[in-house]
């Protein structure tokens, strides 16, 4: 049975005796989903470790003080701007006695201020005001030896990348743009670069499994065909794709894409029969939600893109979107969807991209099934913690291919994943 | 009791039972020709962000979202129960009626486990559509601003 951790409370000091199965990367032990050790080191060696986690988006903190409530793993995360335009990240924790400092989820302060007993932040999270300090008519108040700045929530590192704001607890961390890599960057770029992104809507998904089933899924491209028969149902399978998986060297990034084939499209007679039914009894009855505009000069119609551990980036036609994994619980996760337009968005693109938006989310025609999934494995492997996950589609490397039958980018996290875990 | 609030809490007293007993092919005959049907959270709604978990600006979407529900889309069966409030009139005019109904729906699951899924409000426009009451437009609120594992089934 998976145990449920408290969030910070559970042992991890079993986790240096588990050992990984001799065959490395083309096997996953099931306790790694599992056990409550593996969860608690997960936070301190991973989630405040050497990760880069994304926060927010810089848009939807556009003014000083304007500020949002996330979490890097379990740990909750004020993300702020300051009034000298940098954004700043830190616990939301008091340094008293611990009490949450942002209660709301967003909003615009001048300083954070705790309700428990008035300790007052600025926006860099230094401490800066402690009620009744000196006492109060000369009684109580802290001892002159109490220096505030000794004291003060944990504070992050802040990069951003094309508007995403990430951060790290490592000092010692490399540069966001080293930990992604030129390709990664570029392929953020790709879609987000030089644009102004609107926020269309926030929706949260739970998915009833460990967050790490969720990232396997992101990643998997073997089963996109299999188990999301939307398109092939309706017959929308375009003939004249090409396309292919970019795994970086860490392992931990990941990229999935398809493009149309601009050669084979030039040639009209082909390009006619594009859209060929194989069940020709299922056609929509309304085939404007795939009606999409022409926003990417590549062609590219697909591009998921996965930052370690729980970001990822799509653009599925002209969906815009980016998702937050964030664990709760060994056996929950909250998976969090940002949909995102752009500024100069046309009246007629913003229904375009509304329409197309039923491919995707917890309603999803391509990512419903996403959401089960991960909960069936959960189910699935109840009393299997000691059994394995077997990746060897593809091989048992963690390369870049131009065949999506493989799971390369799986085995990938998984060599990320055991990189900073020391598994 | 004016005419409104009973014809509208009979449409939705009909439509509640289509989706709950299962008959699902029968969901957008509810709705007009063209209609705006948009399942969103409270927090979206008050915010005026317009996207939506479902957002179908046809009755053929929701044929569609009907047949990728039978046809395509992969889940663990599942059935709701919909518990409706009285319709709240906001106006009527050309346009047709506009009002909001509370609802609160419970899933059950194939093991038997049964939950409170969803609650919230619909936020209508009703109008007749030749001599039938139809919604051209059902704007699904979601209270909470999350969905527990998938929305399958429409609310």
């Amino acid at each position: 049975m998976a145990t449920v951790a408290a969030p910070g409370v559970s042992d991890s000091s079993t986790i240096s005796t588990r050992t990984w199965p001799r065959e490395g990367l083309t096997r996953v032990p099931y306790w790694v989903f599992e056990a409550a050790d593996v969860y608690a080191a997960e936070q301190q060696r991973l989630f405040e470790g050497p990760a880069w986690n994304y926060l927010c988006l810089e848009a939807e903190i556009p003014n000083a003080g304007d500020f949002r409530s996330t979490f890097v793993g379990q740990m909750p995360v004020v993300v702020v701007r300051d009034r000298d335009g940098a954004i700043n990240a830190f616990e939301n924790r008091c340094a008293h006695r611990g009490a949450l400092l942002a209660l709301d989820d967003r909003g615009t302060v001048k300083s954070f201020s705790c309700v428990y007993h008035a300790w007052n932040y600025d926006l860099k999270g230094n401490l800066k005001g402690v009620a009744f300090k000196n006492g109060v008519r000369g009684e109580g108040g802290m001892p002159p030896s109490f220096c505030m700045e000794d004291h003060g929530p944990r504070k992050l590192r802040v990069e951003s990348v094309a508007g995403l704001v990430f951060a790290t607890l490592l000092p010692s961390a490399p540069a966001l743009h080293e930990y992604l890599g030129d390709e990664i960057v570029a392929r953020i770029e790709r879609v987000l670069g030089g644009r102004t992104p609107v926020v269309l809507g926030r929706f949260t998904q739970s998915l009833p499994n460990n967050w790490k089933l969720y990232v396997e899924n992101v990643k998997d491209s073997y089963h996109a065909s299999i188990l999301h028969l939307f398109f092939t149902t309706f017959g929308l399978n375009r003939l004249s794709m090409r396309g292919g998986i970019i795994v970086d060297p860490s392992g931990g990034h990941h990229v999935s894409f398809s493009a149309i084939d601009r050669a084979a499209e030039k040639d009209q007679e082909y390009a006619s029969q594009q859209l060929r039914s194989e069940h020709e009894s299922y056609k929509l009855a309304d085939p404007t939600l795939l009606e999409g505009f022409d926003e990417f000069p590549d062609g590219v119609t697909l591009q998921i893109l996965s930052v370690f551990p729980g970001f990822v980036l799509q653009q599925i036609q002209n969906v815009i979107a980016v998702r937050q994994i964030l664990p709760r619980a060994v056996d929950r996760t909250d998976l969090h969807w940002t949909y995102l337009g752009f500024a100069d968005d046309t009246p007629q693109q913003r229904t375009i991209r509304h329409k197309q938006s039923n491919l995707v989310g917890a309603a999803g025609y391509v990512s419903m099934e996403d959401g089960c999934v991960g909960g069936f494995v959960q189910r699935g492997i109840a009393s299997a913690a000691d059994e394995c996950a077997v990746l060897e589609m593809g091989g048992s490397t963690a390369e870049s291919s131009e065949s999506r039958a493989t799971e390369a980018s799986v085995r990938g996290f998984w060599k990320a994943y055991r990189a900073a875990m020391g598994l | 009791m004016t005419d409104a609030f009973a014809q509208i809490a009979a449409l939705n007293a009909r439509y509640a039972r289509c989706i709950d007993d299962g008959a699902l092919a029968e969901w957008p005959d509810f709705f007009c020709e063209r209609c705006l049907y948009k399942v969103t959270t409270a927090q979206n709604y008050n915010d005026g962000l317009e996207a939506g978990l479902i957002y179908a600006d046809s009755r053929a979407m929701l044929v569609d979202r009907v047949s990728a529900l039978g046809e395509a889309n992969i889940y663990e069966r599942h059935a709701y129960r919909h518990i409706l409030g009285a319709p709240f009139i906001l106006a009527q005019d050309d346009a047709g009626t506009r009002a909001e109904t509370s609802f609160l729906v419970v899933r059950i699951m194939r093991d038997g486990t049964s939950d409170v899924f969803a609650s919230g409000r619909y936020v209508d426009v009703v109008r007749l559509d030749g001599d039938a009451l139809k919604l051209a437009e059902r704007i699904v609120v979601c209270d909470s601003s999350r969905i527990d594992t998938l929305l399958a089934l429409p609310l």
